[in-house]
């Protein structure tokens, strides 16, 4: 069937809401067009909706939707109740998760043998079950709604706004909540003039790290003439310990679709190019199911809603170089080559795939453009900062309680996302410092926690928004260790085109770690300012150019403890091997043998029942016997 | 490297991947990962006969086989192990993890063990960071590990 009017697409959208009532009965109506009222009653009654992300789904959610699905037939009830496997719902540290519409009721760590418990419980009785509520830590109490969570909270959902929510693998279920609305929108009523208008007016950037304007971008590939154009997505996600991209991608590819049809349209350009990680199978298999429906709709294709509009997408695999999330990288990799990045200008909007003008954006950029359509400009720049609009999503992760996918306001604070979003510190650890933006990015301390987040204040403290990786750290990292490890990637992933980032980071590295070893100087630190700044300056790509960030802003932040490792020797992170050792303490060793057994080599001696020692020339200094020991006898000194 | 021969049928193999991308130069990346997705890894030897069929110097293919982590030039086992290093695993010691793994297996990363059952490698972020530190075998993905586990783990594929 082709959907060729917005009538079509509307009639399509009623079917889709029929049999999504009791989601939309049930989802906070604040944020939905549909009022509740106008909601039509649907074939089921209630829907259960569980967590399809990479967390969960790890954590077996897959054998929990089919535990459910078999409970609910035994009880005859599988005509009454559906169960939809969602995208990421973003709270990985208390899943796998579930939720129950329309009575909004959010269970937590859930294994795949409650779900005979939850059926029987909760739909076939109605009562809650108490045990797999979630407690909010602060306050020790039970919370029922997602919502009433400090998680969810202060989360403001643009470019997640379907993630746990629909099945990403139906198109109508993506229709149903206004899917490719903002795209019927754009081809009938607007001008492409009038599209790149609203993109600019509303202030959304670049969401990948650098935060260039969308649609002075737009703008830029419109004006450029050619036979061929192209839009491009990147979702070449490649900072490590970042997710954002890939659960868009999961858990609703229809937004990523829509947007870069709605950007084609705007720049007059009609193929579209994913450039998509290859280690993402699950994602390139939901777009390669989107892309199917959305041909089989005539919602990519030839003149789509009967406007004569011609606009089609192609996956192009990447190969793993964590260089070609820089958009000439990306571009050279696409066309077969070796993702080396070329000097700029001139721009990918003048010349980018095959000599075509070509726009890039990124995933998250995309996702939030049809909301931006149907919402309009206004709405958009309302939420967010002087200079920085809408929302940013960052994976939250590390020493925090929470860890996960958030999505909050531009100007929110880091404060509010560690403390409350992030439900402060694990194990009730003191905080040390927090990373945002990567191996380009920097590390912040507790005196930059009320930063409001925004591209302009993150800059000038010293690290960047970067892609959306959010690390929080605790006093057993060791910040020495932190740049040498991103130094490390960096080293690992340098394209080698240009020397000072080949030949500069490579030494940049060795420095760190004669540093790490105890053999550093303090002319080494002087060095590595001077280096560091070098290689800002002349490095080729963007990619090169923030390489020394990591050391810059740990030089900044944490001095003393550079100082440390030079003057005394000292690793105060107990994480530096050469610079600890480990030793029992005689008056709190019991001789239990738990150590000795455990030592993979056997530099533990002594008798049963009397205290332990450790032989300092066989150690290994590999931790074994201080995680062994139960009575925090082994020191780390 | 030791050299391995292929024979015709691997050959035919691999001439029908490229044809099937109209053995176009601008298709190699999807040629490598549709032959490495076939025969498990890419040796100098098959590198060879896809540049006969696409007419690129073997040179081009190796720079590119060698620019891209994801192709590799060396066998992985029957059972590819790979810990997670990305930065939310790091600050979670999986350092500590990848060091037990190769202590137990007496392999170093990138490297296969002698019977051929595990390969050792690292990667970074599986996206499963509520779960970190984490580590993978084949596609099993295994979360919050402490050093005690790598021995269960490994346990798991004595057959």
């Amino acid at each position: 069937m082709k959907i060729k009017t917005l009538a079509e697409l509307t009639s399509v959208k009623e079917c889709a809401c029929k049999l999504m009532s009791a989601r939309l009965k049930g989802k906070n109506s604040a944020d939905t067009n549909a009022k509740e009222e106008q909601i039509q009653e649907g074939s089921f009654k209630k829907t259960i909706l569980v967590c399809g992300g990479p967390g969960c789904s790890a954590s077996k959610s897959d054998v929990i939707s089919s535990n459910l699905k078999e409970c609910l037939k035994s009880e005859g009830l599988e005509n009454e109740v559906d169960v939809v496997l969602t995208g990421c719902f973003g709270f990985c540290e208390a899943g796998p998760v579930i939720k129950i519409m329309p009575d909004n009721t959010f269970y937590v760590k859930v294994r795949p043998e409650d779900a005979e418990e939850i059926v029987k419980e909760h739909i076939v009785k109605g009562n809650k079950v108490e045990h797999l509520l979630y407690t909010e830590p602060s306050t020790g109490e039970q919370v029922v709604e997602d919502k009433d969570t400090n998680f969810y909270k202060k989360q403001v959902r643009i470019a997640l706004r379907n993630c746990g929510l629909i099945d990403p693998e139906k198109i109508d279920e993506y229709i149903g909540l206004d899917g490719y609305k903002a795209l019927a929108t754009c081809l009938t009523e607007y001008s492409p003039e009038k599209v790149i208008e609203i993109i600019s007016a509303s202030g959304l950037s670049g969401r990948g790290g650098a935060g260039f304007p969308t649609g002075k971008k737009w703008a830029a590939s419109a004006r450029a003439k050619a036979e061929q154009k192209y839009i491009v997505c990147n979702a070449d996600e490649g900072d490590p310990g970042a997710f954002m991209d890939r659960s868009i991608l999961e858990g609703d590819p229809h937004s990523v679709l829509e947007a870069m049809a709605i950007a084609g349209y705007a720049i007059g350009a009609t193929k579209g190019l994913i450039y998509i990680r290859a280690e993402y199978p699950l994602a390139v298999h939901r777009l390669q199911v989107a892309i199917g429906q959305a041909r089989e709709y005539g919602l990519l294709g030839k003149d789509i809603f009967g406007t004569g509009f011609e606009f089609d997408i192609e996956l192009r695999l990447g190969a793993g170089a964590f260089v070609c999330g820089e958009a000439t990288a990306l571009i050279h990799s696409m066309e077969g080559k070796r993702g080396e990045p070329t000097f700029k200008p001139p721009r990918t909007s003048e010349k980018g795939y095959l000599g075509m003008p070509t726009n890039v954006n990124n995933v998250e950029t995309y996702a939030n453009v049809p909301a931006i359509i149907l919402k309009g400009a206004e709405w958009f720049s309302s939420i967010g900062t002087a200079n920085s609009k809408g929302t940013k999503v960052f994976a939250l992760a590390g020493q925090i309680r929470n860890v996960g996918l958030i999505e909050v306001p531009m100007g929110t604070t880091l404060r509010e996302i560690v403390y409350e979003i992030g439900g402060g510190m694990k194990d009730g650890k003191k905080f040390k410092a927090i990373q945002t933006g990567g191996p380009s990015g920097g590390c912040l301390t507790e005196k930059h926690l009320d930063i409001p987040i925004d591209y302009k204040s993150l800059s000038e403290a010293g690290s960047m928004m970067g892609s959306g990786g959010m690390v929080i750290m605790d006093e057993s990292s060791c910040m020495v260790s932190v740049a040498k490890f991103y130094l490390d990637f960096t080293v690992e992933e340098s394209c080698g085109k240009c020397t000072p980032c080949r030949i500069g980071n490579k030494r940049l590295y060795e420095m760190l770690d004669k540093i790490t070893k105890g053999k550093g100087t303090m002319e080494d630190l002087e060095h590595l300012r001077n280096l560091s700044n070098v290689i800002k300056e002349t490095a080729l790509c963007g990619l090169g150019q923030s390489s020394p960030n990591p050391i810059l802003s740990t030089l900044d932040n944490f001095w003393d403890e550079f100082v440390e490792h030079v003057v005394d020797k000292k690793c105060r992170a107990g994480v530096c091997k050469d610079l600890i050792h480990y030793e029992i303490n005689p008056s709190a060793c019991i001789g239990c043998t738990n150590c000795a057994r455990n030592c993979p080599v056997d530099a533990i001696q002594g008798e049963r029942k009397s205290p332990h020692t450790i032989d300092q020339e066989m150690c290994i200094k590999c931790g074994t016997c201080v995680t062994k020991c139960k009575f925090n006898a082994i020191r780390i000194l | 490297m030791s050299k391995i021969s292929l024979n015709s049928t691997k050959v035919e193999k691999i001439k029908e991947i490229c044809a099937s991308f109209g053995n176009k130069q601008g298709e190699i990346i999807n040629i490598l990962h549709k032959v490495q997705g076939t025969f498990g890894y890419l040796p100098k030897e098959v590198q060879e006969v896809i540049s006969e069929e696409i007419r690129m110097p073997v040179a081009q293919i190796y720079g590119i086989v060698s620019f891209y982590s994801f192709f590799s030039m060396k066998p992985k086992g029957k059972y590819p192990i790979s810990v997670c290093l990305g930065t939310a695993c790091y600050v979670r010691d999986s350092e500590k993890i990848l060091n037990e793994f190769k202590r137990q297996l007496g392999v170093g990363i990138g490297e296969l063990t002698p019977d051929g059952k595990f390969s050792l490698d690292c990667l970074r972020c599986v996206g499963a960071c509520g779960l970190a530190p984490v580590a993978l075998v084949g596609d099993k993905v295994y979360g919050k590990l402490t050093i005690d586990k790598v021995k269960d783990i490994l346990d798991e594929y004595q057959d």
